[in-house]
């Protein structure tokens, strides 16, 4: 639901990939909303250009992107409007991506190392080893 | 032009009314300026913040307050 004249509107974004990672993206990303002060909304609108998707980033307090894998889609989309989220890539939490079978247990997992990590919030801060991380098995 | 103007009714939703009500009486522009308080329709728009501005479908902001000089560019500029 949207936030009504809110103070600190914090909007969390999944990435939307099509392997193992990506789908534990997504599900990681609802796990939080549902226990976290969290939206989520879609990145599918920013990436769309719609205006309503758009302007609600850029007036929230925080965007928190969930990404898959060092590819960063949902991070690099709210990047092309300007806005700088907090990144989190789950293959820099322990997934291999492509070896990674979807679980309640895994998406548990990622929760728990989300809420204790400390999300990046820019380029600078990550190590750039370049392609998806998956090694060919995407 | 049609303005939209959406939230709940919260203090910031009044002001940021009043303020674009300002901006259309000092400038003459010739605007529908509607209220839309219901929640269905502000997600509508893909809104997940409020105060929000829509001029002619458009969301202009949402979720902080602009200044009176923003809204009026934004309603006489083309």
């Amino acid at each position: 639901m949207a936030e009504c004249c809110g103070s600190g509107t914090k909007l969390i974004y999944a990435c939307s990939g099509a392997a193992d990672v990506g789908e534990i993206a997504d599900r990681v990303t609802r796990k939080l909303r549902k226990e976290g002060d969290f939206l989520m909304t879609c990145l599918a609108g920013i990436g769309a250009g719609l205006s309503g998707y758009v302007q609600s980033a850029k007036g929230a307090d925080e965007n928190i992107t969930i990404d898959g894998c060092p590819v960063a889609c949902a991070r690099k989309t709210l990047e092309r409007i300007g806005v700088t989220p907090t990144s989190y890539i789950l293959t820099d939490l322990g997934l291999v991506k492509g070896e990674s079978p979807v679980s309640e247990k895994i998406v548990d997992l990622m929760c728990e190392k989300i809420k204790k990590a400390k999300g990046s919030k820019t380029v600078q801060e990550r190590t750039i080893t370049g392609g998806c991380g998956c090694g060919g098995k995407c | 032009m049609k303005i939209e103007i959406l939230g709940v009714g919260c203090a910031k939703c009044h002001k940021l009314e009043e303020i674009v009500r300002a901006v259309v009486g000092d400038t003459g522009v010739s605007a529908e300026i509607i209220k839309v308080e219901d929640i269905k329709k502000i997600m509508g728009y893909g809104v997940m913040t409020t105060p929000a501005l829509v001029i002619d479908g458009e969301v202009r902001i949402a979720g902080k307050m602009p200044t009176t000089d923003q809204v009026k560019s934004w309603l006489t500029v083309k």
